[in-house]
């Protein structure tokens, strides 16, 4: 790890220099093994959040979770100048391969991270395909990348970006907090018409009540793909 | 040869000791899933098995729980690392769904409601090592977890065990699935970590 820097107090980016890094494509993950002195290892998956340069190096943003054995590691403890064994990139089915179609991205906590690749990927080819990102967070201090999405949106006519917040909004914010609903996805997501690529990361009941939504609005289900975490029963 | 991590002691929540190499034991039941949730009618549902000749053999609903029914508790291991000791179900063993079907093929597809499909050998979906499952925990299975009805194979990595399961496809060669096709091993087996490609 070269470098690290937080995002939010509980969300942390890790910058690895990766050498014979073959390169990644956006929306892809990593499987982080850590192994403690005496031998116990625990590994995890992590979601790549940076766009691939050649010679470049690897982000993951990293939100610590409660009883996280490994996440609370990356976050808290380890200093740049270490080392971590890393295995990947791993996936080809949540992966952004720059199609020419409308994206829908939906996010719901720090699933915005494999999406932000995407933008970034997007980005960095000066895509022109429209990119739209509805992103569910809890409050304003929670949204990762806030910063770099402002300035994207701003410089780039072919970005939306729409932040639901689902328990405190910031002071000037018209709608009242909630969960992304069949309102928001209408009016912020793309038209079923415009036969969209969907991709919808978050937590397990984040992105079934989402994906449930965009059938029932008429979406393609074969053009949805979806990334779950977390331990919801 | 492993990089050690100075100050990482892990939580070792593991006291069961035995698990495959590098799961650990989650007592929820994560959801992983490439897209939507499809929800199947009972009444419209059906499970086919197509050998390699064509030859269909297929049941509906009513049927399939007319078949003798199997309770049977097992471990379940998924690629994303977490694993779920003595899960109980109840379905109809593939035994029995194959007990009419003549074929020579060693493969197999498995085919799902929303098109998902996985790959596995039929001498690991007979013996009593594979079911088709309709009840987890003495409840009806839920669609996020694969129902009506899904295999269950928990000698390899759940991905194999296919959710809203509709059908299986006798083949003379291997194919890869869904996630086959995306860069996961083609057998996945947990106790030899064939997670990707290559392992």
């Amino acid at each position: 790890m070269t470098e690290a820097r937080w995002e939010t107090p509980s969300a942390r980016t890790l910058v690895l220099d990766v050498p014979q890094w073959p390169g990644h494509l956006p929306g892809q993950h990593i499987d982080v093994r850590l192994t403690a002195p005496d031998g116990y290892s625990a590994q995890r998956s992590y979601s790549i959040a940076s766009a691939w340069r050649d010679g470049g190096t690897v982000e993951l943003t990293i939100q610590r979770v409660a009883d996280g054995e490994v996440s609370s590691y990356l976050t808290d403890v380890l200093e740049p100048g270490q080392q971590l064994e890393l295995r990947g990139p791993v996936g080809g089915w949540f992966v952004w391969r720059g199609a020419p179609a409308p994206v829908l991205l939906v996010a719901g906590g720090s699933g915005v991270v494999p999406l932000m690749a995407m933008i970034r990927a997007r980005g960095d080819a000066r895509g022109r395909q429209p990119f739209r990102l509805i992103y569910s967070v809890r409050a304003p201090q929670d949204t990762l990348y806030a910063t770099e999405l402002a300035r994207r949106v701003r410089d780039d006519p072919g970005l939306d970006v729409h932040l639901a917040y689902t328990r405190k909004t910031p002071d000037d914010w018209l709608e009242p907090p909630g969960r992304i609903g069949v309102a928001t996805l209408n009016t912020h997501g793309w038209p079923p018409d415009f036969a969209p690529d969907v991709f919808v990361c978050g937590p397990t009941s984040f992105v079934e009540a989402t994906a449930d939504i965009l059938v029932a609005l008429g979406h393609d289900a074969s053009r949805i793909r979806t990334e779950r975490f977390g331990g919801t029963a | 040869m492993s990089i050690i991590s100075p100050g990482f002691g892990g939580r070792r929540r593991s006291s069961a000791p035995d698990l495959p190499p590098g799961q650990y034991l989650t007592h929820d039941f994560p959801v992983l899933s490439a897209g939507p949730t499809p929800r199947i009618p009972l009444e419209r549902w059906s499970f086919t098995i197509t050998d390699e000749t064509g030859a269909r053999t297929s049941w509906s609903w009513d049927e399939l729980n007319a078949l003798p029914q199997e309770d049977f508790t097992v471990d379940i291991h998924c690629v994303t690392k977490w694993s779920k000791l003595g899960t109980t179900w109840r379905g109809v063993s593939l035994d029995t769904l194959f007990e009419n079907v003549e074929s020579t093929a060693d493969f197999t597809m498995v085919h799902s409601y929303g098109g998902y499909t996985t790959n596995v050998p039929l001498e690991d979906l007979l013996d009593g090592k594979a079911w088709i499952a309709h009840t987890f925990d003495g409840e009806p299975l839920h669609p996020e977890h694969g129902g009506p009805a899904r295999l269950v194979v928990p000698a390899l990595y759940f991905w194999k065990s296919a959710k809203w399961v509709n059908g299986i496809e006798m083949l003379q060669q291997d194919e890869p699935g869904f996630w086959e096709e995306a860069g996961y091993h083609m057998y996945g087996d947990p106790w030899r970590e064939q997670r990707y490609q290559g392992d």
